[in-house]
């Protein structure tokens, strides 16, 4: 039968790690391989076709069509300025002239003398990709990109906003089960990664934002916060690309949640250690959640690929509670019965006994837990 | 061919998991013998569909084996052996496919809501997901059209536009802005996207010019040869044939899966190959052949995590359309149900009070972990509540797309004249609806079958006497693509193994009148007579069984119907369920809904917080939807 598990967020505090970083389009690589290069440094680059902008000549200048090709002072491919003319008319014996200027500097993409559109093309968009994080060039995939290697502190968060940061952690609360308010948020926050307990305020975010603050990791966040930030409701969950002036990363998942003790054990222990981060969060096939990585020194012969393995729960292994009741509380199981059991609401499932922090002993759907890796 | 056919092995390969189901013929009847399931191995790290086929067809193995028949095989040698020779392999191997996010199009028009609409029913018939139309008159600048389809890189462009002899300048705009955006493929850059023309046969020409070279392009009879005329066969079977030639055989492990799906074609030995479908098309496949067979109007749902699909066939001539609310789903898209519906609509079905920031976390966390179950009963009834509201616009989008042709000229009658009958009216009809099917986690897998029917019928409001089902498994694709080689096992095994009857919705259409009689109800059942009058507000739940029927006469007031006719009596023969009969007569009423900005009927709910509760509680108690001492 399958897992009837979440397997758990990875929290560790030392792993080999791999990135790919890969360019939208072919393109040129400007690294080889074992490098060294830091997060900020350019790995590959490439130019993104300009976008496109048809002007219907005929319409313009009172043409037919089938005209258009002929009245052109410029052909396809030739390069044209903003404001030059592309294409004249004459009317009336030639005593008057009609003159189309181009509204872009670019290049002469197509004629149609169907419709009677001139397609033009702005100039080419330079694409760069960073490395993101400190390591070393292990492969590079000739045109595509790049696969950084390194070894480093490394949590996987639930749930984040926003793109790629790098900057200096800072711990501000004093417990994982304190909340983040604007009165932790000072000037020393400025360019930060700031860390958070069991939950950030509206307020906090504000100040977080007035202060430049470059990101934040949290236990939890309310989804009405979360919507006076961003100014609208989060409809499915695809994020990364959101501009609010910070990095989010939340640990947990939304209300106030004690962000669990291990994040906050490494969070702590690599205080004012330089991380990478970022906010993108994809919950599908492809699942891909936000990231934080904090690279530590390394020798390269350390950098061997372990295969990960995916252990089932047993008895003993720790879990964390990942829906209501006793949401975020953890534990450990006592019991794994292979029967269905029907819970409150009914709901006939696979189900596991844990013993809870305060010595209670509860059954719960196994759908419900996520195992914590060690 | 078919009655050669003895055994049958069905797969359908979804985005997380590939399920399996095993048919035999016994004693003469296609049966459900097992079903197993196995995670889809299309993505790294075994980039393998077969993989997971595989696997899933050993579950099948194992649990034939369990059942005492332990010598039966259907793998050998790692394949799966096409035709079954002694205890090993099957007759027929068929299989549908929607992982790796199913067949994405992009459809084009020269009007939006005319050969647009056209091409997107062609697609959406062909079990594609269409993320955009494109059309001349869409409001977007012809630059903004042109990023649109760089920044979506769909599987496939179905281009049509102008009824023959029409507009062929439109077209050719079409075409050049399709070419000015040179668009790639999604799945592997070593070949060309294809691209279907399906419009004015006299802009042909200028199509290809525009292009042939840039694109993979197939020409096809127009979808729209007259504003009168839509024909959407050889769009449809185009893009099945490019859905095989360019996605599938793009996916990893698809070439082989391809050449396994094969049937036997006579009493000998000889076997040809089966296409493998896109799911969705399957489904409408199965619903299709259903309504033909039974000559009845149908109306499924399949309310995924992410999507909503709605399939209907109404209409003498049993027509076909199916809709996907792409961002209407219970986990992955549930946030955007309570974005698009807002929290009022959500907490009227919802009869305790829970803080709106408790609610918007809920759900989000729902979201974010889209595997979890509600273990708290009132986590199961806010669960319900949001399904009925992603249903219920999915629904509203449903009945706004299957529509009969818009610009159209109709010859009228005299009685289509006083009816008001204009082109672009739904053929939806709940009135004449025959049978509603429901399929999906949060319906399938309700603790309660009462709470599929509670939910069924809150979301799609029936009216008059319509059959209420679920699919139990959701096996409906393998059915579908089945039916496509053997109508007679896959109808078999659809009414006897695929669908659980939950019983059968009385309702009246139209006015409720507070505090006065909605219906005189007899029904004769089995064990007794029922006979009552039952004022308007109330929820009766009779029972009778699985296979069961009872005489019904029925009576409506206060101008209501329920099929024969305003305030007309209706005597029919009701056929029952593992839920029974539901008598509703909580109103068809229409209301503006606020957060949409359109009038819907809705069922009648107290506006007054008190009376509301106390109303929802009493309904779902009649239902018996709910443990009576959570509703305390």
């Amino acid at each position: 039968m399958a897992q009837a598990y979440t397997p758990g967020l990875k929290i560790t505090k030392s792993t080999i790690l791999k990135k790919e970083r890969i360019l939208p389009l072919k393109g040129e690589v400007v690294v080889k391989i074992g490098d060294k290069v830091k997060a900020d440094d350019i790995v590959a680059r490439t130019e993104l076709p300009g976008d496109v902008i048809p002007v219907n000549v005929a319409n313009k200048i009172a043409i037919q069509a089938s005209d258009v090709q002929e009245k052109m002072l410029k052909q396809v491919g030739d390069k044209v300025q903003k404001d030059e003319v592309i294409a004249r008319s004459k009317t009336f014996f030639g005593l008057f002239k009609s003159n189309l200027k181009s509204p872009i500097t670019g290049s002469i993409e197509n004629i149609s003398s169907i419709t009677g559109q001139v397609l033009l093309r702005k100039p080419p968009v330079p694409i760069e990709v960073k490395a993101f994080m400190d390591g070393i060039v292990s492969q590079v995939f000739e045109g595509e990109g790049v696969e950084i290697e390194n070894k480093s502190a490394y949590i996987q968060g639930i749930f984040g906003l926003a793109g790629e940061i790098t900057g200096e952690i800072k711990v501000v609360v004093d417990s994982p089960n304190s909340e983040l308010t604007e009165d932790l948020i000072d000037e020393s926050c400025e360019g930060k990664i700031i860390v958070g307990g069991s939950m950030i305020t509206y307020a906090a975010m504000q100040k977080i934002i007035k202060m430049k603050v470059k990101g934040v990791i949290v236990g939890g966040v309310d989804d009405e916060d979360l919507k006076k930030i961003l100014g609208y409701d989060i409809g499915v969950a695809i994020t990364g690309h959101e501009k609010i002036g910070f990095t989010l990363v939340v640990t947990e998942g939304f209300g106030p949640i004690k962000m669990a003790d291990s994040t906050f054990k490494i969070l702590k222990e690599f205080e004012r250690h330089k991380a990478s981060m970022h906010g993108k969060t994809q919950i599908r096939a492809g699942v891909m959640r936000p990231e934080v990585i904090i690279p530590i020194t390394f020798k390269e012969d350390e950098l061997k690929e372990k295969q990960a393995e995916l252990t089932g729960l047993k008895i003993g292994s720790p879990i964390r509670v990942i829906r209501q009741p006793r949401f975020g509380e953890i534990g450990n199981v006592t019991a794994l019965p292979e029967e269905l059991v029907v819970v409150e609401s009914e709901t006939r499932v696979r189900v596991l006994k844990a013993e809870m922090k305060d010595g209670v002993e509860i059954i719960i759907p196994r759908a419900n837990v996520e195992a914590i890796e060690e | 061919m078919s009655k050669t056919i003895n055994s049958i092995l069905a797969t359908d390969c979804g985005s997380t998991t590939t399920k399996a189901i095993l048919i035999e013929k016994i004693d003469g009847v296609y049966r459900l013998i097992v079903r197993g399931e196995a995670p889809t191995t299309v993505e790294a790290p075994f980039d393998d569909v077969t993989k997971g086929v595989l696997n899933a067809v050993e579950e099948v193995e194992d649990l034939v084996h369990i059942k005492g028949n332990n010598g039966r095989l259907i793998i050998k040698d790692g394949q799966i052996v096409v035709p079954q020779q002694g205890e090993v392999g099957v007759d027929a191997y068929v299989s549908t496919s929607s992982a790796g996010g199913g067949l994405q199009m992009m459809v084009a028009g020269v009007v939006k809501s005319m050969t647009g609409e056209s091409a997107e029913r062609a697609a959406l018939g062909a079990g594609a997901i269409v993320m955009d139309v494109l059309a001349t008159n869409d409001k977007r600048l012809p630059y903004e059209q042109i990023e649109r389809i760089r920044h979506l890189r769909p599987d496939m462009i179905l281009l049509s536009g102008g009824v023959n002899g029409g507009t062929t300048k439109h077209v050719a705009e079409l075409a050049e802005i399709i070419s000015a955006a040179d668009p790639k493929p999604r799945l592997g850059s070593s070949y060309q996207l294809p691209i279907i023309f399906a419009g004015n046969v006299k802009a042909r020409d200028l199509v290809k010019k525009e292009l042939k070279d840039k694109t993979d392009l197939m020409i096809t009879d127009n979808l729209r040869p007259t504003l009168e005329q839509e024909n959407l066969g050889p769009a449809r079977d185009k893009i099945h044939d490019l859905f095989m030639e360019h996605v599938m055989a793009q996916a990893p492990g698809y070439k082989n899966l391809m050449a396994w799906a094969r049937t036997i074609t006579d009493e000998g030995q000889n076997t040809e190959n089966v296409d493998i479908m896109p799911t969705p098309g399957a489904v409408g496949n199965i619903m299709k052949t259903i309504a033909r067979l039974e000559n009845i109007e149908v109306v499924g749902v399949d309310i995924g995590g992410a999507t909503t699909d709605i399939f209907s066939v109404f209409t003498e001539d049993q027509v076909f359309n199916r809709t996907v609310s792409a961002n209407l789903g219970m986990s992955y898209s549930i946030s955007n149900v309570l974005a698009s519906t807002g929290m009022k609509n959500i907490m009227r079905w919802v009869p305790f009070e829970m803080p709106e920031k408790d609610v918007r976390n809920m759900i989000k966390n729902k979201m974010i972990r889209p595997t979890t179950i509600p273990h708290l009963a009132k986590e199961l009834i806010l669960e319900q509540a949001i399904a009925k509201e992603a249903l219920r616009l999915a629904f509203i989008q449903h009945k706004e797309f299957a529509v009969t042709l818009k610009g159209t000229q109709q010859k009228r009658d005299i009685s289509e004249a006083f009816s008001q009958a204009t082109s672009g009216k739904s053929i939806v009809n709940m009135m004449s609806l025959d049978i509603l099917v429901g399929s999906g986690g949060v319906l399938s897998h309700a603790p309660r079958r009462n709470q599929a029917a509670m939910m069924l019928i809150d979301a799609f409001l029936p009216e008059g006497v319509t059959k209420l089902a679920v699919d139990s498994i959701f096996m409906m694709p393998q059915l579908g693509v089945l039916a496509t080689i053997n109508e007679e096992a896959a109808t078999s095994v659809f009414e006897k193994d695929c669908l659980i009857h939950l019983g059968t919705c009385i309702a009246p259409s139209g006015k409720y009148k507070q505090g006065k009689i909605a219906l005189e109800v007899k029904i004769e059942l089995p064990d007794g007579v029922f006979e009552e009058e039952i004022p308007f507000g109330e929820i009766r739940l009779l029972k009778l069984d699985v296979g069961e029927n009872a005489k019904a006469t029925i009576i409506p007031k206060y101008g209501n119907d329920v099929g024969a006719g305003n305030n007309k009596e209706l005597t029919t023969t009701i056929s029952g369920g593992v839920v029974g009969i539901i008598i509703d007569t909580r109103g068809r009423t229409i209301e503006f809904d606020e957060k949409l900005g359109v009038e819907t009927k809705r069922i009648h709910i107290p506006e007054n917080e008190t009376d509301r509760v106390k109303s929802l509680k009493k309904w779902m108690i009649a239902f018996q939807a709910y443990p009576k001492d959570q509703l305390k």
